[in-house]
């Protein structure tokens, strides 16, 4: 062990007092000066306290118990707390704004150096110097709640660094961030760790953006034991890897390409063997879809002068999931929040066609039968304004899924909330948890739903949502906080419903999610939709929002991994796969 | 004075000065109830929050206290024909009186009565006024800045309640929507316990958020005092506190010695500042750009304590100038060195600096 390293941990196990079963076991590595590690594993494996004991707020600010040990530039956290390491360590949340102290820019730089009682003239070199490394000195009077999510995460960055830390580490910085304010924080990582040779623990649930910089993957698994290695060589293994290591496994690169400019260069072969197939029509391969569930035409959203919707004409049909996409500010929820009826709607009309208008025959579903299907033809289709309906009668019609997502439970166990579920909707007993069951089996009944994982407490709000019946479900950014594996039990989900017969909208930053759920894609931007089309179309089309899959294999058409899988076994008759495949 | 150039450089005036100027206006306020001096109060503080108020939150919150202080106003009066103790010669219209053990309401009703409730509720409401000019000319947070050290935890505790206030109100708006989500009305007492607890568990997670960063920032870094300061502050800042509320006990009662009065306050109110210095002395921190106090600084709270010492002189010389007359009724009169003196305090409207224009984006 160097004694420059600047992050050791050695033997750390920490146990919560509440917990059975401790959230890291007998962890040993070293984070060496000027490196950048990255912490991935599931969610709720222990990433945030591994993180939180590099600074040692776990455990002294979140108490449990803590052994082995752990130095940061040579200093012990046993008997350094984190005021005594605000110097050395600088820590950086998921929120930006919940650790904001101040109103502006400039105080909220100088606010550690008061808490350090750095002299005046000292603390006004440094604010102008970190304003400067981090582009955002034309901001400094700018009240930080009035900064994009990008710049106020770069202001966050720029408040701990004043400091002069020699260990920056992140927390999630980017999963609140839309891809530019991500690509901001990232570009902003990757100058500080290249530039001024900072060493970084970074975690970071969408690994694509990220382990190209790394040099480490800390790789935290479900038990609490970490996996220290070099990137390539820990991601070959884990469950948890961006598409573009999941395509180089199954076509068997070596060495595993972690970035898609290393993909694309090994990919030579692979796109002359499938330069044969034929695209795939849609990207699920169903029949286009017949009937229009929900029509919006010209609905407009106005906050005060603000218009955040301007005449946007969106239908949904049966049997879709459409992606909404976009970046922050560019009107997607507001639109989610008109469509339900909900939220403000200014101007324009939303139709819901509906065919248990009469209240009385709202009753419940079977649940042995697929609980979303739209009622048989023979009942004549009425349609409703949802905005008219009671909410009661409105959810019915159309499901939403916000945002902050646990905002809908208030019970404190998952029975109890089930239970409710049941009795708002006035549906059949168990309903609500037959479709927990079918959404994230095994969720014990008895657990609390805030100490579920993200994962599960979605499953639990989409179940709640579901008891209603609703012909259409839109969800707010489903994806946040989920992990790889959690996202594709989503995927699945929400193809099961439309296969029933439901129409899904999503709102969603995550290409990779769009690219693999998605028949249709809506890009919106200024209010106003900018693209619609087949996701295959719009998605590969453009820069910004190409999975990928779709950037090393273009020109080919080709979206995800699965989606190549099927078009190497389409192509498997000619002779050229091996070689193709080979290398 | 540079200060009054019209070209002085936009800047924040010193918290406290804003505060002074503030807290004369309404010393000025809490000695008349005659309307047209309180009206004119009004129009002082609301012409300088016009002029010299910034861009932040609680600057384009003046209004809020404005239509608090009508409220008030309109309640008094309602207060008074319900169970107020009506008085005065020209009655206006007779209700039937509802007696009660102790209490009788409605009654008969009196202009007088109802001039007094109104000019009562107004002089509340220019107290108010002031208030509120001085919350939204000052920043709060700027003038926790300006507290001495020892008093820094306080200061920082009103700091987080400043900052999580507001979302406070976002987070009960975004509940309340998903409960509308879940089909219920959003209204009636029982949805009140369902807001709440998610409400209140995001307040938690939020609060202990910003106490976690500010730990990590090095809040609170500070080397452990000795025991015999920690004593002396403790001493000094009990005995102090006892002296001062002696001191304005003997001050506010007649029958007591005038030793026990304003000398007793003084000693007090010094042991309180050796207390807070002692304390203080432990605390190390250092200010980015603290706010200065010159010329302006000196004009504003100047304005303020003029208006208030040209009341009191009024109200000593002629006590009948500063009252609404009301046995017999007659129009309020307007002593003029009380009107030179609100004058004087509109002065920062042009006095003051304005205040930066925050990065327009």
């Amino acid at each position: 062990m160097s004694p420059h390293a600047a992050v050791v941990f050695d033997g750390v196990t920490i146990r919560y007092a509440d917990s059975p079963a401790p959230a890291l076991r007998a962890a040993s590595f070293v984070v060496e000066e000027g490196e950048l590690a990255v912490v991935a594993g599931r969610t709720g494996a222990g990433k945030s306290t591994l993180l939180g004991a590099v600074n040692g707020t776990v455990p002294h600010f979140t108490g449990g118990h803590l052994s082995g040990r752990v130095t940061v530039a040579g200093l012990d956290t046993r008997t350094h707390r984190p005021r005594d390491l605000a110097d050395v360590v600088g820590v950086v949340r998921q929120d930006p704004l919940a650790g904001f102290v101040t109103d502006t820019v400039e105080e909220e730089l100088a606010y550690t150096l008061e808490q350090l009682a750095v002299d005046p003239p000292a603390m006004r070199r440094r604010v102008e110097e970190v304003l400067d490394v981090l582009g955002i000195a034309d901001l400094r009077d700018a009240p930080l709640s009035d900064l994009s999510g990008g710049q106020q995460q770069r202001v966050a960055i720029g408040s701990v660094l004043t400091a002069g830390p020699r260990v920056l580490v992140l927390d999630e910085p980017t999963s609140a961030l839309d891809p530019a304010g991500a690509e901001e924080v990232l570009a902003t990582l990757s100058r500080l760790v290249h530039d001024l040779g900072l060493t970084v623990v970074v975690s970071e649930h969408r690994l694509e953006r990220i382990v190209g910089l790394a040099d480490h993957v800390l790789l935290v698994h479900d038990d609490g034991t970490v996996t220290n290695g070099d990137p390539a060589s820990v991601l070959a293994a884990s469950p948890l890897a961006p598409a573009v290591v999941h395509l180089g496994r199954r076509v068997g690169w070596d060495p595993l390409p972690l970035t898609v400019r290393d993909a694309r260069r090994a990919a030579h072969d692979l796109r002359t063997t499938l330069e044969t197939v034929p695209v795939p029509d849609g990207a699920h391969g169903r029949a286009p879809a017949q009937d229009v569930l929900l029509e919006g035409s010209g609905v407009t959203v106005r906050h005060g002068d603000v218009t955040a919707v301007d005449g946007v004409d969106l239908a949904l049909t049966d049997g879709e999931v459409v992606a909404l996409m976009g970046r922050n500010g560019s009107g997607k929820s507001s639109l989610l929040w008109a469509l339900h009826g909900t939220g403000t709607r200014s101007d324009g009309s939303v139709e819901v066609r509906s065919c248990r208008a009469g209240s009385g025959s709202a009753g419940p579903h079977p649940v042995t039968v697929t609980p979303v299907t739209v009622a048989p033809v023979s009942v004549a289709p009425v349609t409703v304004d949802p905005a008219r309906e009671s909410p009661a009668q409105r959810r019915r019609h159309v499901g939403l899924v916000p945002q902050s997502a646990g905002d809908l439970l208030y019970l404190p166990t998952v029975e109890a909330e089930c239970r409710q579920a049941d009795q708002e909707a006035g549906a059949a007993e168990g309903t609500a948890r037959s479709h927990l069951d079918r959404l994230a089996p095994g969720v014990p009944g008895d657990r609390h739903p805030r100490d579920l994982s993200e994962g599960q407490r979605l499953a639990l709000v989409v179940a709640v949502q579901l008891t209603a019946a609703p012909g259409v479900l839109l969800l707010d950014e489903p994806t946040r906080g989920l992990d790889y594996p959690a996202k594709d039990a989503l995927a699945r989900l929400l193809r099961q419903l439309v296969a029933d017969g439901s129409a899904v909208l999503v709102a969603t930053h995550d290409v990779e999610f769009a690219a693999g759920v998605a028949d249709r894609v809506v890009v919106m931007a200024g209010g106003r939709v900018v693209a619609d089309g087949a996701a295959r179309d719009v998605l590969c089309d453009s820069p910004a929002f190409a999975p990928q899959v779709a950037k090393v294999l273009a020109p080919l058409r080709l979206l995800t991994v699965a989606e190549v899988d099927h078009a190497l076994a389409a192509a498997r008759p000619e002779p050229s796969v091996t070689a193709g495949g080979g290398r | 004075m540079a200060s009054l150039l019209p070209r002085a450089l936009p800047r924040h005036l010193h918290p406290v000065a804003w505060w002074v100027w503030a807290v004369g206006l309404a010393v000025a306020c809490s000695g008349t109830t005659n309307p047209l001096l309180l009206l004119l109060a009004v129009s002082v503080a609301a012409l300088v929050v016009a002029a010299r108020r910034g861009s932040s939150p609680w600057a384009r919150a003046f209004r809020l206290y404005l239509f608090l202080g009508a409220w008030i106003v309109v309640l008094r009066v309602v207060l008074h024909v319900l169970v107020g103790y009506k008085v005065g010669q020209t009655r206006l219209y007779s209700l039937p009186s509802i007696d009660l053990p102790g209490i009788t309401l409605l009654g008969p009703l009196y202009l007088e009565g109802l001039l007094a409730a109104a000019v009562e509720g107004l002089r509340l409401a220019s107290l108010i006024a002031c208030i509120g000019a001085a919350n939204a000319l000052a920043n709060p947070k700027r003038l926790l800045r300006a507290l001495p050290g020892a008093l820094h935890e306080i200061g920082t505790a009103v700091v987080i309640s400043v900052t999580v206030a507001p979302q406070l109100a976002d987070s009960v708006q975004r509940v309340r929507r998903a409960r509308v989500l879940r089909g219920e009305g959003g209204k009636g007492l029982r949805s009140v316990g369902r807001v709440a607890l998610p409400v209140l568990q995001d307040t938690l997670d939020r609060s202990l958020l910003l106490a976690s960063a500010m730990d990590s920032r090095g809040y609170g870094r500070r080397p452990e005092q000795a025991a015999s300061a920690r004593r002396l502050t403790g001493a000094l800042t009990l005995t102090g506190l006892l002296g001062a509320a002696v001191g304005t006990y003997g001050l506010l009662d007649a029958t007591t010695p005038p030793l026990v009065g304003l000398p007793v306050l003084a000693v007090g109110l010094l042991l309180c500042g050796g207390g807070l210095t002692v304390g203080g002395r432990a605390v190390r921190r250092t200010s980015y750009r603290p706010d200065p106090w010159a010329g302006p600084e000196w004009v504003v709270a100047g304005s303020g304590v003029l208006a208030a010492a040209a009341m009191l002189v009024v109200a000593h010389r002629e006590p009948s100038a500063v009252v609404l007359p009301l046995g017999p009724l007659a129009p309020p009169a307007l002593p003029p060195l009380a009107v030179v003196g609100l004058l004087v305090a509109a002065l920062p409207a042009f006095a003051a600096p304005t205040p930066p224009v925050r990065g327009q984006r």
